[in-house]
């Protein structure tokens, strides 16, 4: 998925980006040498759980990483060019026409004393220099799209209900025409047919603007419900990507196969979710070699002192040591 | 089942909240209609049973929890603890010995512990309140006990700690702890895993289930997640708009369950496996009404895909489907 002859069609590559923050003096790192590509029109899940770094990564692409974070190696291209990430002024063109967020909750990223018309026509008259009756316009256009009668733009925040409000958050986030749009948690502060209805209508926007997807998200179902592609960030590291069909019948890392047997399934039987031993990891003492290793039931003795890196297996990649020498022992076998 | 077998039972219970009308509404006498959060259910727990009760957000399932702990008054309908009616106790007196036997577990750790106080206080706060206890000691052990068999180990090093020095994990756990201390036989627990991470729910889980088998303790589940319900539950009651639409063994309300609600939810809850084993239904289309406009007739007949007039006119009554599986839906006969 990340091999050469896919570089030059990827829209977005993120190179070994280490992202620090501080905090009075101490500083901890959010996360740690991560990279991957994305092509145009890829659905990818960004799956962790709190303090993985799935956040701070999607910040990162999105140009609106706070101001104690401080970017201490890697970079992100977009179309091959070199975003400056750090840079709050110099991002700004880059936000919302190239590359916009679906936030998680709609009533705090919404204004409540302002109609959402008008909430969709500002970043159309500020970014694409339209006027206030075009940018109107292409706000009612954009409220149809995501489903919503374009007379309901006079309502205010408060008159909608948490799904028609995301459904808002969408048709801002599709304004600027970008070609990258992150979900962070779209879907999670809402019920489960709601959910059900704003990811058909996230599917269908992608196919039909080509879009590519991020979504971040601590839950595996969703990911197996509207991605192509998913990775798993453990502790501020990509510990598997891969396709999403393949991830989930046959994971590779220890952690993703933990973190799918934790899900209740009733398609598998009636069997207790098993839990993940141990606690979290803290970041300000992060675990030596492999981060994942002092909760992992199958750590062997390296994995403790070397950092497995994120390596091509198969169709995807896995950091994880058990993995590698057992495919170099089938390499050397089949040799 | 005798009503003994049961450890609750409630009984056409309703709350409605009433509207406050605006003093022109007052004037011209117009009625001042009502929030009907719950509106006539029927459940029973059995002793060391788990209950799930499932719904969307304003489907009342929390005011139910609410109304069970005494948090909460109904304005109609019966409440059996026991087979003793608790709905119109509300001295504070007359409730300790109930309270010492029903206990709550809440959503939101963070804010269900008081920062400034230590761990030790927090699980003891019951103890001491309900007066379970006769000395110092009694207390320690009680407490100890108690964060025990939350599954903090070893309990001592808790005691000093205070909320924001635990894991989210860990403060889920005082909750319960907190809950168990004073061992009651029916724990109420809202949504207790829903804010947790992934890889902590199924410990906290397992300490939900160890208390059935260990204490034949009851536990009504509030969740609005259908495939937890099932994992956990012995019986699943799915809610909707203040009233029970499928009740049924857990199996049976996921496997074959006979209302169209109970199959929306089902269809809807993102599964890992992809579409197999799924219905063949149209996806719901528009949203909860709202409980001060229930509709007429079936409340659930405007976003049905299957309603037809019968539906639109006449309330359909719980239909048994099954063995102690009951439908209100008139397509379930």
């Amino acid at each position: 998925m990340i091999d050469s002859s896919h570089h030059k069609a990827s829209l977005l590559e993120v190179d070994g980006l280490s992202i620090d923050y501080g905090l009075k003096g101490i500083s901890s790192r959010a996360i740690d040498g991560v990279s991957f590509a994305l092509r145009a029109g890829e659905a990818v899940g960004l799956v962790g759980e709190s303090g993985s770094g799935k956040t701070t990564t999607a910040m990162a692409i999105a140009g609106l990483l706070s101001p104690n974070a401080r970017v201490s190696s890697g970079e992100v291209r977009y179309r091959g060019n070199r975003l400056p990430i750090d840079d709050d002024a110099a991002m700004r063109p880059h936000r919302w026409t190239e590359t916009s967020v679906v936030f998680q909750g709609a009533m705090n990223a919404l204004n409540p004393v302002h109609r959402i018309v008008k909430q969709i026509a500002e970043p159309c008259m500020l970014k694409l220099g339209m006027s206030r009756g075009e940018a109107t316009g292409r706000a009612r256009e954009l409220l149809e799209l995501v489903g919503i009668p374009a007379d309901r733009g006079a309502a205010y925040p408060h008159e909608l209900s948490g799904g028609m409000r995301q459904r808002v958050m969408i048709a801002m986030a599709l304004a600027c025409r970008p070609s990258i749009v992150i979900g962070d948690e779209p879907t999670t502060a809402l019920d489960v047919i709601t959910q059900a209805q704003i990811l058909k209508l996230l599917g269908e926007l992608r196919s039909q603007l080509n879009l590519a997807l991020i979504l971040i998200t601590h839950d595996l179902s969703v990911v197996a419900e509207c991605c192509d592609r998913v990775m798993i960030m453990y502790a501020g590291r990509i510990v598997e990507d891969g396709a999403v069909s393949e991830i989930f019948a046959k994971p590779k890392h220890p952690y993703t196969r933990l973190l799918i047997d934790a899900i209740p399934n009733p398609a598998n039987g009636k069997k207790m979710i098993r839990p993940i031993p141990g606690d979290p990891p803290n970041l300000l003492t992060r675990p030596s070699g492999c981060v994942f290793h002092p909760r992992c039931p199958s750590a062997i003795g390296i994995c403790a002192t070397e950092v497995p890196s994120l390596e091509k297996c198969g169709q995807g990649r896995v950091a994880c040591h058990l993995h590698r020498s057992s495919q170099q022992d089938r390499v050397s076998v089949h040799a | 089942m005798p009503d003994t077998a049961n450890i609750l039972q409630l009984e056409s219970l309703q709350v409605h909240f009433p509207i406050q009308g605006g003093l022109f509404d007052r004037v011209l006498g117009r009625p001042a209609g009502a929030v009907r959060a719950v509106d006539g259910i029927d459940l029973s727990v059995g002793r060391g049973e788990i209950v799930a009760l499932v719904g969307e957000s304003g489907s009342g399932k929390t005011t139910v929890g609410r109304v069970i702990t005494k948090l909460a008054q109904p304005t109609g309908g019966k409440m059996l603890f026991e087979g003793r009616d608790m709905t119109s106790v509300q001295r504070a007196s007359a409730l300790r010995p109930y309270r010492h036997r029903v206990q709550m577990i809440f959503q939101d750790a963070y804010q269900a512990l008081n920062p400034r106080h230590t761990i030790f206080d927090i699980v003891a706060e019951p103890l001491r309140s309900l007066r379970l206890v006769d000395n110092r000691k009694q207390l320690a052990d009680r407490v100890s006990e108690a964060l025990a068999s939350a599954g903090l180990n070893p309990p001592g090093d808790f005691f000093a700690r205070f909320p924001h020095e635990l894991s989210g994990g860990q403060r889920q756990r005082v909750v319960i702890a907190g809950a168990l201390a004073v061992k009651p036989e029916l724990i109420v627990a809202d949504e207790p895993v829903s804010m947790l991470d992934v890889s902590i729910r199924a410990q906290i889980l397992q300490v939900l289930v160890d208390l059935r088998h260990k204490h034949n303790m009851a536990l009504l589940f509030i969740t609005h997640d259908l495939p937890l319900a099932w994992l956990i539950a012995d019986r699943i009651a799915v809610l909707y708009l203040g009233k029970l639409v499928e009740i049924g063994s857990a199996d049976e309300i996921t496997f074959q369950p006979r209302h169209p609600y109970t199959v929306a939810l089902l269809n809807a809850t993102p599964q890992m496996g992809g579409d197999a084993g799924r219905a063949e239904v149209p996806a719901l289309q528009g949203e909860v009404p709202s409980a001060a406009r229930v509709p007429k007739g079936c409340r659930f007949h405007p976003r049905c895909p299957l309603a037809f007039d019968r539906c639109r006119q006449e309330e359909p009554p719980p239909i048994e489907v099954g063995p102690k599986h009951l439908a209100a839906c008139w397509l379930a006969n």
